[in-house]
This record gives structure tokens, sequence and C-alpha cells, in this order.
């Protein structure tokens, strides 16, 4: 095995490896594991720190917000924290810790920034209609054989087939 | 019955986000070793170059399903009590598209781009703030969606219900088919032009 950041696990001993993950927070939580609901969890707090009475009265934000905890005490933060160890240590460990902006040669740095950027809030909106993204809606939803899950599954990789090819130029 | 051990308090709640940190890192562990923190490497699943999202998510949501089949057979968990994301026809159709199209511009999605972030990937670190935004965005036009959010609402339905199948039957062609598809995306991978990333 290379340390030189070029190795990467057999992607079925991956599959079997997260789907292990999975299988063990269901086992242990009753629910599946997610990304996104982290990434709302900082932005109820946020809005709720600058604007607290625009958050409460909010129908959006109210749903998350209680007056006993923050909404950062949430499964999913936890959860987001230990992913950032997790992949910072497997990097470490494969050699693949480098500051760098990865693009196609065929686009500057900066292009493929503002794509990352557009692409963020893209997905960031459409994970808030669909209550959840790849991780919490279809990976999870899958397991579970739920409608839900395997509809917007299809829905991302469908759209993200047709997409890809019109933005060709973007990545190959 | 001992499973899901939280819900059942066969452990007690404390230990709840303990737990989200030591799964959260298998999670990341997992998905950084299988290359997931690599925009270029997940794009190759759409132009055919590299199938590795295509192996790993389907391995892995089958994993959990024979594991949670079998768990459930065997009276080790009670698999009805598992949290079934509530299925609202339009919301979660829409939704989808709209992630499909960020997916084909940003080439993360939130749980890859952490690992990216956690590895040193600039563009990784921009996609997470175009999350924040683009969750801000929504929350502020929530008025404007409300209406499609919550239209068609089928409860915690099931996939193998809605096209009305025997759920061992449905799981057994749902291994078929992922077979297949490993077969199929190998061959094509032989024929594609590598893409050196």
């Amino acid at each position: 095995m290379k340390r030189d950041g070029t190795f990467y696990i057999n992607p079925y001993l991956g599959g079997i490896l997260l789907g292990l993950v999975l299988f063990s927070t269901y086992y242990i939580t009753g629910r599946g594991l997610g990304a996104s609901g982290a990434v709302k969890s900082s932005v109820v707090t946020t809005v709720h720190a600058i604007a607290p009475e625009h958050a409460e009265q909010s129908g959006y934000y109210s749903q998350f917000l209680s007056d006993d905890e923050s909404p950062m005490n949430n499964w999913l933060v936890f959860e987001i924290l230990g992913v950032l160890a997790g992949a910072f240590f497997s990097g470490a460990l494969w050699g693949r810790l480098k500051v760098k902006t990865e693009h196609s040669p065929k686009i500057s740095s900066r292009k493929r920034l503002i794509a990352a950027l557009i692409g963020g809030a893209l997905f960031g909106f459409g994970s808030q209609l669909a209550r959840g993204c790849t991780s919490g809606a279809a990976l999870s939803g899958m397991a579970v054989l739920s409608s839900s899950g395997i509809i917007t599954m299809m829905a991302i990789f469908g759209s993200a087939y047709l997409f890809s090819w019109i933005f060709k130029r973007l990545w190959i | 019955m001992v499973a899901p051990l939280i819900p059942l308090e066969q452990i007690p709640e404390a230990w709840n986000n303990v737990f989200a940190v030591l799964l959260g890192m298998g999670f990341g562990f997992t998905l950084e070793s299988s290359g997931f923190s690599s925009s270029r490497k997940i794009m190759g699943t759409f132009f055919g170059y590299d199938f590795v999202v295509l192996k790993v998510f389907f391995t892995a949501a089958i994993t959990a399903m024979i594991g949670i089949f079998y768990f459930d057979y065997m009276g080790w968990m009670d698999a009805s009590l598992l949290y079934i994301n509530p299925y609202y026809v339009y919301s979660a159709i829409l939704g989808g598209l709209i992630m499909g199209f960020g997916f084909s511009l940003g080439g993360f999605c939130p749980g890859t781009s952490f690992c990216g972030v956690a590895i040193g990937k600039i563009d990784a670190l921009v996609f997470s703030l175009g999350l924040f935004l683009g969750i801000l965005l929504f929350s502020e036009l929530y008025g404007l969606f409300e209406g499609i959010y919550n239209s068609h609402f089928m409860g915690g339905s099931k996939i193998y219900d809605l096209i009305g199948m025997k759920e061992a039957v449905f799981g057994a062609l749902l291994i078929f088919v992922a077979i297949g598809m490993f077969f199929g995306a190998t061959w094509i991978e032989k024929k594609v032009d590598k893409v050196i990333y």
C-alpha cells in the first residue's frame, strides 16, 4: 500500500464497511446517518443568534428551536464532528493531507470555486425541500427501503447524470 | 428484542452523542478511504471513468439492508421501530432534482464535502459554505415553498408497498440489480478513456 495519496481501498470493501457503520447506527440509535442536517443546525443557530425574533417567528427556523437547548446540541452535529475527525485520520493514514483546489485542467481554480459555491447552495436548498441529502435521505432511506429515500436517490442521480453532461467542461 | 438500543433504553440516552461521534468517525473514515474526498473521483460515476460512488453506495445500502432484515428475522432488532423518512411526493422529487443539479456543478454532496474539508480541499470548503447559504435561502423563502413542502404526504411509506411487491422479493431483486450494475460499471470503466486526477 502506497502512502503517497494515490491509494484507495477496494470500493466493495469500502461499501461493506460503510454498510456496517450504517447498520450499527440503526442498531444503536434507531435512525440512519446524515449530513445536511448538521449544516441546518448551524444555520438555525446563526440566524437565532443574530435575529432571535425573526427566527422565532419564521415558519421554518421555529420548528428546530427549543427553549432549553441550543440547536447545536443535535445528534447530527456530533456525528459530523466525527466525520471530520475520521476523514482527517484517513487522509493522514494514506498521505492525502494537502491544502489545494482540485479542478479539471480545462478550467481555472477561480471557475471551480464559483461552480462549487453555486453547486453547494443548490444542494443545500434541495436537501431542505427533500428533508435530507444523499446520506440522510438516499443512503439511509435505501437501507430501510423507504419510498422517500429511494425516490429522492433516483431524482438526485438522474438529475446529476443529465446536468453533468451539460457541464462536462467543468470536469473532463 | 433488544435493539434499537437507545429507543428501547438498553443504553442511557446520554450515550447517544458519544455514539454520534464514534459512528461519524467510521462514516468519515470509510468515505475518505474510498476516495470521496475528491470531486473528480466522485464525478467519474457520471462520465464512466470511475464508478466508485455507484459501487460504494449500493454495496453499503445493501449491506445495511441485509443486516436489518437478518436481525429483525432473528428477533434481535425490531425493524418497525426504525425511523422512516416521511414521504412527501413532490418535495422528495423536486428536492432531489435540485440536489442533482447542484451535484453536477459542485462535485460533492454534503457528507463528501466535509471529508474534502477534513483533508484540506478548498473547493470542498467553498461547497460547504454554499450549503450554508442554500439552506439559509430555503429557510428565508420557506413561505413560498411551504405548499409544495407539505403536499401529497404519504407517511413513512415503504417502496415495496408503493409498487405492490413483497419485502423479501424486492430486497432480492435489488441485490440482483446492484450486482448487474457492478458488472456493467466495470465493463464501461474498461471502455472509457482514463482521466488523470
